[in-house]
């Protein structure tokens, strides 16, 4: 049997022998430390906690424990601790948990995520780019979706399966029959309700880790500060009107909050990514919205039920993108899809100098709130 | 002669065309020979941007722009529809 005469430190040959047998390894360093990664089946007790829990996990005083830390410092302490309270058959890795990283002796890196996240977002894991780290980041995320209609549809539907931990919903729209052709996140069963109401419930419903804030009402210059209050990482524009499109980029360049963009149009849609700073913005592109009289009909409109399905999935994309920082977002780059052709086009977008919002010498300064081209008609 | 893009929002002027042949060695010229044979389209292509093998035409020579045989030239006013333009005086409804 070990005594405290016994020679109390271990190698790292030493320790990972002893991983192999009955051995116990105790970890006293920092949570932050533990999470980044442990020998494999260690118990993890901080140093300044120690003398009170040790009792609690390890109650045989007889077992074998190897004690580590960073660099040797903190476990030889350890050390001294345990083998006052009895243990002691304890030694100490001088040589620490980085060398024994370095050195390639096995290591684990714990799980946050819950056992039911785990299978749930299996596929996003297995992905090397996305990974825990990845999808940990999509659960911290918030996205603000400007509309729960055709765009807004699939894309809060895939930011929500994504495991989006917050999704904003702004609308004052009801669930119309007309409606249920694209937007997919209503059902004939919701007619009538707010489509803020029926879009959460089949979000949450799809993934109950997704927290939902609803936000029935109209956007305008009067709202949109509170609402951009509560801290967005992204935008996803889906409006379908100019007065709603220009407020969304001057709030996302004066808050510097991206905005996903899309568009559509019967058979055609676009979209784009507005990064404030980065890229152009919404009125480098359009600088001011044009005469109501060259606008289009709203009469003569009309969509392809799928065509938002595309564009609103593309803004879906770009956004994981952008919260998880990988890829080439489409910023500067303008994406025409042609649903008749069936053929993706690119034009480049650049950053307007004398762009009146982002430019050097901004003319607007406050939020506009441009007349509603359609009502009039 | 180059392919021009006609945006759906300009169609009707374009008699349903989606795509149409304009001649022309500048941007300037192909808009002309466009608005001579389709007269409606007068006034309503200064609020589209134009872009000519990708690029914006404002960050080249703007409407001096040369236009070689072969390129296509992309037409492309704003468009506000996010669900259909149907009858949108509530907004957003996406």
């Amino acid at each position: 049997m070990a005594t405290s005469s016994e020679t109390p430190t271990v190698s790292l040959r030493e320790a990972a022998d002893l991983l192999a047998g009955d051995a116990l390894f105790l970890d006293v360093r920092e949570q932050g430390e533990w999470d980044l990664g442990h020998v494999p089946h260690a118990v993890h007790i901080p140093l300044g906690v120690l003398e009170d829990r040790v009792a609690d996990e390890l109650s045989d005083r007889e077992r074998e424990v190897v004690v580590y830390c960073a660099h040797g410092r903190r476990s030889l302490a350890a050390l001294a601790t345990l083998r006052a309270l009895g243990y002691e058959r304890s030694r100490h890795l001088s040589d620490g948990f980085e060398e024994w990283e370095k050195s390639g002796f096995p290591v684990v890196v714990p799980s946050t995520l819950e056992p039911d996240q785990r299978r749930r977002y299996s596929r996003h894991l297995l992905i090397p780019e996305l990974g825990e780290a990845g999808q940990r980041r999509l659960l911290e995320s918030s996205v603000l979706l400007i509309g729960a209609g055709g765009l807004g549809s699939p894309a809060s539907l895939y930011l929500a399966a994504a495991g989006v931990g917050t999704l904003g919903i702004v609308d004052d729209d009801v669930v119309d029959e007309s409606n249920l052709q694209r937007q997919i996140a209503h059902s004939t069963q919701r007619l009538g309700d707010p489509k803020v109401e029926s879009a959460r419930d089949t979000l949450t419903g799809l993934n109950p880790d997704v927290e939902v804030k609803t936000f029935n009402e109209r956007l305008s210059s009067e709202n949109i500060d509170r609402i951009l209050a509560e801290g967005w990482d992204v935008i996803v524009d889906g409006a379908d009107n100019f007065p709603t499109r220009y407020l969304v980029n001057d709030a996302s360049v004066w808050h510097g909050i991206p905005v996903v963009h899309g568009s559509i149009y019967r058979f055609e849609g676009q979209a784009t990514v507005f990064q404030p700073g980065e890229g152009p913005c919404y009125r480098c592109l359009f600088p001011t919205p044009p005469p109501p009289e060259l606008a289009p009909s709203c009469a003569e409109g009309g969509v392809l039920g799928v065509l938002p399905g595309v564009i609103g999935s593309l803004q879906a994309n770009e956004t994981i993108k952008l919260l998880t920082g990988i890829g080439e977002p489409l910023v500067g780059r303008l994406l025409l899809f042609d649903a008749l052709s069936a053929t993706f086009t690119e034009v480049a977008l650049r950053r307007d100098p004398d762009c009146p919002v982002c430019g050097e010498h901004p003319t607007v300064t406050e939020y506009v709130d441009y007349a509603e081209f359609c009502a009039a008609r | 002669m180059s392919v021009v893009r006609i945006p759906p929002t300009l169609r009707t002027d374009t008699g349903g065309e989606r795509e149409v042949i304009a001649e022309g060695e500048t941007v300037r010229d192909l808009l002309d020979d466009l608005m001579a044979r389709f007269p409606t389209l007068d006034g309503k292509l200064e609020y589209a941007n134009v872009y000519v093998g990708g690029e914006d035409i404002r960050t080249r020579d703007g409407f001096e722009t040369p236009v070689s045989a072969g390129d296509t030239v992309i037409l492309l006013p704003a468009m506000a529809g996010g669900s259909s333009a149907e009858n949108a005086p509530h907004f957003p409804r996406g």
